[in-house]
């Protein structure tokens, strides 16, 4: 997974999209950014696409930073490239059953209500820096990049997903009212 | 690479050594290292802008983290099965930070009014000067919490096992309340530590504690800490301003759309510790470490010591009476056989038939007891409250805290049970 097509990024520093994309650019992804209002222009250096039908190389995931309406216009958009992309990943907060059974049937893998930000920094412990759960445990040093960067690895034990049973439920019961 | 993801959880046992500790990555160090540093430096420019602004995951200063507390913080989270923690100067300031994230001058907080007598003066002065009001409710009467909610009501606290007196709180039946009034529930652990009950699995979106008692256990270190559940939907209503608001502190940033279920303890950290400053020294944090490493054995020493204890004391002829929830004749049994199954905790208090002049011979004969204000040691402690904490009261007073001029609170320690008896025997018949 190296190539990340983040759909609805901010020009704005102060927003988690814009943010998000940052730390996996640092983290060596070859991150796309796509926003219709800001195509030609760049964000970190990277050129900015309206479309995932404009970008001119192949993408592995396809980071979906909309609110979930408009998640499965995007997966549409994500099948009708060629080659497919393998994964769908729905940002923290977002979440379409809808558009995840879409791109299941096509074999897609999906993700929703997470961030792949805060999911790296589980799997690298950087996050557990701010106190984070990051329900990891291991006995191995964090393999260090430069930049003091920690890389993500799996040689850990990892406790199933990053929320705890008591937010899940939480969640799930939110979701009913 | 192959995806080593075994969905199971590890035990208790297995957290309490592990949870949060890595490795050093630099040295390879096993043991969490003591950070004994106030600062640490900027990759660059870029790096320390994004730090300031929340953007990425690091370390600026040991008021705002530190590495050595950001280990006890994922330790005790995890063991409270929490999203993430905080650790702070004290239990006192844990209780001060989270308030400051919920409350606005003029509201309402609803607290249990059997508590540690330290937060009942916390919340009738102190928090009356920042204008946040506590209504009393009684944990015995689970429905006068919902009766004291009003409009104004930001959260409701209660303690898991309350201290002194050996009181269970029923969390389930008061959780339910502050779900249906959409407001946080906060415990306080303190006295039974996860390894004995886990408020959150009973509706406690908010838990805090006091490390300097049996987590910490080894009567060594003050500290303080803040887990989040992950449970409260702070976006819901918008009447907690820190969590749904864009901040200006921080460039308009929305803590809880940015960091989703752990949104409260930063808030608590970014918001809270960061401007009022009660850190935790790494060398504290450092210390508790070590202490929660061996906490199921030591609490199940405890308990086994305490519940030894009071069967001794049911039966002397100078005790009048025993409150202990471990006792099956006490009121607290069937509460206790629900919310903390594993041992009711080492803090209790009984009453002596000499009354005043009894309770000042016995802390005054005692060789092995150390006579003194703290609770959760290795050692065992003991307590008379009307000729110390609670001197200044009247007798009515004290007798309604709990403190009447024949009670002794004791917090019994590691020794050997018989040494522990042998010690009451000598002080009471002396």
């Amino acid at each position: 997974m190296k190539s990340i097509a983040l759909v609805g990024i901010s020009p704005r520093d102060n927003r988690p999209s814009y943010f998000a994309f940052k730390y996996l650019l640092e983290r060596g992804y070859r991150m796309i950014p796509v926003n219709p209002g800001q195509a030609g222009h760049d964000i970190l250096g990277r050129p900015v696409y309206a479309r995932l039908a404009d970008i001119p190389e192949p993408v592995d995931m396809v980071d979906i930073f909309r609110a979930p309406q408009y998640a499965l216009a995007v997966v549409q958009e994500a099948l009708a490239l060629t080659p497919r992309p393998q994964v769908i990943w729905m940002q923290l907060g977002v979440r379409s059953d809808e558009a995840a059974a879409l791109a299941e049937q096509h074999g897609l893998k999906v993700v929703m209500n997470r961030c792949p930000k805060i999911e790296y920094g589980r799997l690298s412990s950087e996050i557990a820096w701010m106190g984070v759960n990051t329900r990891t445990l291991s006995s191995k040093r964090a393999k260090l990049l430069p930049g003091g960067i920690q890389r993500m690895s799996l040689d850990r034990t990892t406790m199933a997903g990053g929320a705890t049973d008591a937010s899940t439920r939480a969640q799930r019961n939110d979701e009913k009212t | 690479m192959t995806d080593r993801t075994p969905d199971r959880t590890p035990g208790f046992s297995t957290l309490a050594i592990h949870a949060g500790a890595q490795p050093d990555p630099t040295t390879g160090a096993r043991a969490t290292p003591i950070y004994q540093t106030t600062s640490f430096v900027f990759e660059d420019v870029d790096h320390a802008a994004s730090l300031f602004a929340l953007q990425t995951f690091g370390n600026i200063y040991t008021r705002i983290g530190n590495p050595t507390n950001a280990v006890l913080e994922e330790r005790v989270a995890a063991l409270e099965g929490g999203t993430a923690g905080l650790a702070v100067a004290s239990g006192h300031a844990a209780q001060v930070i989270v308030m400051h994230c919920l409350m606005q001058p003029g509201e309402e907080f609803v607290a249990s009014k059997k508590l540690y007598g330290g937060s009942i003066n916390q919340f009738n002065h102190a928090f009356k000067n920042f204008g946040w009001n506590v209504v009393w409710a009684d944990p015995d009467d689970v429905t006068s919490f919902e009766r004291a909610i009003t409009p104004k009501t930001k959260a409701i606290f209660i303690e898991s096992i309350a201290n002194p007196g050996g009181v269970i709180t029923d969390i389930e039946a008061i959780g339910k309340i502050a779900k249906s009034a959409h407001v946080p529930l906060i415990v306080d652990n303190t006295l039974a530590t996860p390894y004995l009950c886990r408020p959150i699995e009973y509706g406690a979106d908010i838990v805090v504690h006091s490390l300097t008692k049996f987590l910490g256990g080894h009567g060594n270190s003050i500290g303080g800490l803040i887990v989040d559940a992950g449970t409260f939907n702070w976006s819901r209503e918008k009447r907690y301003p820190m969590l749904s608001e864009p901040r200006p502190e921080y460039q308009g940033i929305v803590l809880h759309e940015t960091f989703g279920n752990f949104a409260f303890a930063i808030a608590c950290r970014v918001l809270a510790l960061r401007d009022i400053g009660p850190a935790l020294s790494p060398f504290n944090a450092f210390l508790i470490l070590t202490g929660i490493e061996t906490l199921p054995l030591r609490i199940q020493r405890h308990c086994e010591n305490a519940l030894a204890v009071a069967h001794w004391l049911v039966n002397h002829s100078a005790v009048a009476w025993v409150s202990y929830p471990g006792l099956p004749v006490d009121r607290y049994y069937g509460l206790a056989r629900k919310y903390v199954p594993k041992g009711a905790g080492s803090v209790f208090t009984f009453g002596l038939k000499g009354g005043y002049d009894a309770g000042v011979k016995l802390v005054s004969n005692v060789t092995l007891f150390s006579h003194l204000a703290n609770i959760g040691d290795t050692r065992s402690l003991i307590i008379h409250p009307a000729s110390t904490t609670h001197r200044q009261l009247t007798d009515a007073q004290k007798t309604q805290a709990g403190a009447g001029p024949d009670v002794v609170r004791l917090s019994i320690g590691l020794e050997d049970k018989d040494d522990i008896i042998a010690d009451l025997e000598q002080g009471l018949t002396a």
